[in-house]
């Protein structure tokens, strides 16, 4: 199952070309870009583990975009993602985030369905990949 | 037959090229014009530059001509005294790569020895790292470069660092370019203890000292964008000032012009300021007089900086 998080994420994955003019755009917005990545896919999960810290007072996106295969040659088989965060005042949140990554194989998700009281069920997802301990997922 | 042959092929020998046409859209020659006035004498480096100028805008041409334009290593390495303009000519560099089209954004980022290697294990490596990604598309100007190298500490950190930057030099040519500064023999010491830097380097420019017209002519421009004039005689007491403060210590070229003129201004607006009561003009407000000049202690032949 193909993990659809993020922008363009319906779309065909991005070629480093189409990355770096996304990032192109970001940097001329003066947004601080950083690079980030995870084996864990749940939808839930927010906090990526982060590649280096995020760059500020870039004004090319090789820099960036060199980062991004740093970090794609060493976890070939996590999912890695570039965020934009914007500073400026009123926003102060990431305004950009897309996937540049993903491993070669991707299992999706199992609906797990809980009886609690009385005749109720509660419904969770969760990745076949996180019932491998983190770091062996996906190997 | 590959394709690109094919179109190689298909474009005969006396197809005409549009010279004239890249040249205007490339306003290179204004910014070399505009290096010409605005930096006094500097023969060789001119020279370099134009010619760098030239290989650049031909190659443009020879791509225009499906002819193999291989982009040139423009890795270079200024060497000269204090104040001879290194700095400002890799300013005007980054320009003129920039409306080249050789580097994408044009910008500077000025750097010494501190700001690439760190303090301890591991440091040094996202430092450098960090430097280089914000020069990318643009200039990287390392200033008194051989202090990255120290001999005499052999763990140093400074070689880590000239490692990664030989890397991305190499590796990453078209994203950078790199300005090594210092002065001539410092520099000299520390290639022929990096060979590997010296040849990865294509362009050894060294910046030759002004000789006294050519610091007066960088006076007077100094004087004229600040709104500054002198008069015939102090002109010519400056003109001494000049041949006497070549002859001291700690001579730094325009930047001891540029410190003997800010401290005339000082004495120019004391005098000024002293005769309170008397009628001021517009010209008392622009003109250095010979006073201004005549109480440095150049002339007082006292060994000082003043």
């Amino acid at each position: 199952m193909r993990l659809t998080q993020g922008q363009f994420s319906f779309l065909p994955d991005l070629s480093d070309e189409q990355i770096t003019a996304q990032i192109a755009y970001g940097l001329k917005q003066g947004w601080a870009l950083n690079v980030e990545y995870t084996d864990d896919p749940h939808p839930r999960n927010t906090y990526w583990e982060m590649w280096g810290i995020p760059m500020f007072d870039l004004k090319d996106p090789a820099g960036i975009l060199m980062e991004i295969n740093e970090c794609r040659s060493t976890y070939p088989r996590h999912y890695v993602r570039v965020t934009a965060f914007d500073s400026s005042r009123g926003w102060e949140t990431p305004r950009m985030s897309f996937l540049v990554n993903r491993p070669a194989e991707e299992p999706g998700f199992g609906l797990i369905r809980q009886e609690t009281a009385g005749r109720t069920v509660s419904y969770t997802v969760r990745s076949y990949s996180a019932d491998r301990p983190e770091g062996s997922r996906y190997a | 037959m590959g394709s690109s042959e094919k179109i190689l092929a298909e474009l005969a020998d006396d197809t005409p090229v549009d010279l004239v046409g890249v040249l205007e859209n490339s306003h290179v020659f204004e910014i070399l014009d505009q290096l010409d006035r605005e930096l006094i004498g500097l023969k060789p480096v001119k020279t370099r530059i134009r010619e760098i100028a030239a290989l650049l805008l031909m190659d443009r041409l020879r791509k225009d001509m499906n002819l193999n334009a291989q982009p040139p290593s423009l890795h270079m390495c200024f060497t000269g005294n204090p104040g001879t303009g290194k700095t400002t000519v890799a300013q005007r560099m980054a320009k003129i790569l920039h409306r080249l089209g050789y580097v994408r954004q044009g910008h500077v980022v000025a750097v010494t020895r501190d700001d690439l290697v760190g303090q301890y294990i591991g440091h040094t490596a996202p430092k450098t790292k960090e430097v280089l990604k914000r020069a990318m598309g643009g200039v990287l100007f390392i200033d008194e470069a051989y202090y990255l190298y120290k001999p005499e500490n052999e763990r140093d950190y400074g070689a880590e660092s000239i490692e990664i930057l030989l890397q991305v030099m190499e590796n990453q040519r078209d994203d950078l370019v790199v300005i090594l500064a210092g002065y001539k023999d410092r520099m000299e010491n520390f290639f022929s203890s990096n060979p590997g830097m010296s040849s990865r380097i294509a362009h050894h420019i060294d910046f030759p000292d002004y000789a006294t017209e050519e610091l007066m002519e960088i006076a007077e421009m100094m004087m004229a964008s600040l709104n500054y004039r002198f008069d015939a005689a102090s002109a010519q007491v400056f003109v001494e000032y000049i041949r006497l403060r070549m002859q001291m210590p700690h001579f730094a070229n325009a930047r001891s012009i540029r410190n003997a003129i800010d401290r005339m201004r000082l004495r120019h607006a004391n005098r000024l300021f002293g005769r309170r009561g008397e009628p001021l003009t517009r010209r008392d407000l622009v003109t250095i007089a010979e006073s201004d000049i005549r109480a440095s202690r150049v002339f007082s032949g006292k060994a000082g900086v003043t």
